[in-house]
């Protein structure tokens, strides 16, 4: 089963969030990097870039295909995580930490509370499996 | 009697040709000069020419480079060897005959710079097979320039943007959305893109088709270029409301592009210009035998209907009939609407010898049974193996069957490890992962190029790697098992690239 923390937000996506006062990161979950397999590339948007939520950030590319990640929230990308450069297996070896892709200074810092718990993401995996 | 197989035959450990180089060894020796000696700076100026020896060229003889490529030669795979189920791709057959046309000397050494009045009977190829391909579609407008699939898509895309700059003038600029079903084929974005549309992704229904609902609601959303659309679909379900999707994108002002890489399970049949398309592109390297990739170059004609035919590349083939009788072919380049080239002289000429020669060679019935047995084999095939792998879509596949891995991956083998596997029963593995739609989608189009006994034997392969995913996942996890090398770390592979060879003093001084 795939791993879900507790203290995180989902999208139907697969996307997480961890959220810190207006800044969210985000990243994409276990289940996620499972079902793309081995990531060998991730492309990101700029710092100062503004994105609008379910708008396509980047893309994941794996070995097998290439998929877009969405922004689940809006607001504008202050920091990307550069290290995913030289070392994309961290998506797949540690999605929740080292594999995190990008930071956002969210617009409206409540849009969060919005998206999936834990426990709801995880009845979504099992009811879409 | 069992066959112990021998591991360490030359031919399947041949290394790189820079590691059979031996200082001083050559494939000729020349005889001594009997003309006068020209200086080389008069022929080629020093700063052209390399000083350094050829340093790292590797020293060989005729033979040891006659055995290098040899050898590898035989670690090819090829749609001579066997079947090569390669869905999307119609990996069919290429006839001896077609090639024998091809290599008729007044079409192999024909100089594309001849002049007309000595090119007649390859303008005239030019345009028959131009004739053909706009009755098999039903659209009259054609250009034979792309060399590709993707080039031809793009020339559609251009002609879609030249007729809506026309028609609307600056309001074009307002309508640039082109609509592709999410499992489009990947260059249909990249074409609308590259040609200044933005996309939007049409959602399918649980049966594989075009949401109907959807697609209207983004014609009102307004500003509707066209649609790009496969038929059949990239699942390889026809779209059955191909008409309505047609009218309701033609009511909303855009046009609309199919993409012909599935056109063999059309041919003979149906025509796209009679569905409602306004610009199909083909691949006579699928659908009309020429071979694909390594065997030779492409060629992906655009045709279009005659309202757009004004904007299709330049030169363009015309027939005149003369005063005195008979028929001559020119190239017309007084076009000035056209998009203008795309293409280096008149395109591949060779892939439309062949091309010809297999239209020829079927007729009008031969070309429609294909079409039959390429759907009948693929049905074969979806219905044969239904109870083993999970099927998407509940209906009747058109010329590729598509599975998922869904039955197998709940017990650890999962796509790759099936496609790799095949190749250890003596066949090409299937499309994988594409359309991306699917998870762990295995694409599969036999073609009309396979008889009954290879369709059993590929079936058979596929139930028992089916089985050995139960009593031994390991030897399909570990597959394939028959090659010269085996499964290769692909994630390695992308990650840190080795591009180049180094010698080995390089390598170890750089710790490479």
């Amino acid at each position: 089963m795939s791993n879900i923390p507790e203290n995180l937000r989902y999208s139907k996506d697969h996307e997480w969030v961890l959220v810190e006062g207006d800044v969210a990161t985000v990243g994409i979950t276990d289940y996620a990097q499972s079902s793309l397999g081995d990531v060998v590339y991730v492309d990101f948007p700029r710092v100062g870039d503004k994105l609008n939520a379910h708008e396509a950030f980047g893309s994941v590319e794996s070995v097998k295909a290439v998929s877009e990640v969405f922004t689940p929230l809006t607001g504008e990308i202050v920091e990307v995580n550069d290290g995913l450069n030289d070392s994309p297996e961290a998506v797949n070896n540690d999605p929740y930490n080292a594999g995190w892709m990008i930071k956002i200074k969210m617009d409206n810092p409540g849009d969060a509370d919005a998206m999936l718990s834990a426990a709801e993401y995880e009845e979504y995996l099992e009811a879409s499996a | 009697m069992s066959i112990k197989k021998v591991t360490s035959h030359p031919t399947q450990n041949e290394g790189l040709i820079f590691e059979r180089s031996q200082t001083g060894r050559i494939g000729y020796r020349l005889p001594k000069l009997d003309v006068e000696e020209t200086n080389i700076d008069e022929i080629l100026p020093a700063e052209l020419r390399r000083n350094d020896g050829l340093e790292g060229v590797p020293e060989v003889s005729e033979v040891d480079v006659v055995r290098h490529f040899t050898r590898m030669s035989t670690w090819n795979y090829s749609i001579d060897l066997g079947m090569y189920p390669l869905g999307s791709c119609t990996m069919k057959y290429n006839s001896r005959l077609n090639e024998k046309v091809a290599r008729i000397a007044g079409f192999a050494g024909l100089h594309p710079l001849a002049p007309e009045e000595e090119s007649q009977g390859a303008l005239e190829l030019i345009y028959k097979l131009q004739e053909d391909l706009a009755e098999i579609t039903g659209l009259p407008g054609v250009s034979l320039q792309p060399a590709a699939g993707a080039q031809g898509e793009m020339t559609g895309v251009m002609l879609i943007r030249a007729f809506l700059d026309a028609r609307d003038g600056e309001a074009s600029k307002d309508r640039r959305v082109m609509l592709i079903p999410e499992s489009a084929h990947g260059t249909n974005p990249a074409s609308a893109a590259l040609a200044g549309f933005t996309v939007k992704a049409i959602r399918a229904t649980a049966d594989g088709l075009t949401d109907m609902d959807h697609l209207r609601a983004l014609c009102d959303e307004g500003g509707v270029a066209g649609v790009m659309f496969t038929n059949p679909n990239t699942v390889g379900i026809f779209e059955k409301d191909i008409k309505t999707i047609c009218e309701t994108i033609h009511a909303a002002g855009g046009l609309v592009y199919m993409d012909g890489a599935n056109m063999n399970a059309l041919v003979g049949i149906a025509r796209p210009g009679d569905m409602g398309v306004d610009v199909i592109h083909l691949n006579l390297h699928k659908t009309f035998s020429t071979p694909h990739g390594g065997g030779g170059p492409g060629c992906g004609p655009c045709l279009c209907s005659a309202e757009l035919a004004a904007f299709l590349p330049t030169p363009r083939i015309v027939s005149e009939h003369l005063a005195e009788g008979g028929v001559r072919y020119r190239l017309d380049y007084d076009a000035p609407d056209s998009i203008g080239r795309v293409k280096a002289f008149y395109g591949n000429f060779g892939m439309m010898v062949r091309a010809l020669s297999y239209i020829y060679t079927h007729g009008k019935d031969g070309l429609k049974e294909a079409t039959e047995t390429a759907v009948l084999n693929a049905r074969y095939v979806s219905k044969k193996l239904e109870e083993t792998y999970d099927k998407p879509y509940a209906s009747d596949c058109m010329h590729e069957a598509i599975f998922s891995h869904k039955n197998q991956s709940k017990r650890g083998i999962v796509t790759l490890d099936i496609a790799k596997r095949l190749i250890d029963y003596g066949f090409h593995p299937p499309t994988v992962y594409f359309p991306l739609v699917v998870e762990g989608a295995m694409l599969i189009e036999p073609t009309e190029s396979v008889g009954r006994a290879d369709l059993d034997a590929f079936i058979q392969a596929m139930i028992d790697i089916d089985r050995e995913a139960t009593e031994n996942p390991d030897l399909v996890h570990d597959a394939p098992h028959s090659t010269r090398i085996g499964r290769l770390d692909e994630a390695s592979a992308a990650r840190k690239p080795v591009l180049r060879w180094r010698p080995d003093t390089e390598a170890s001084a750089t710790g490479a």
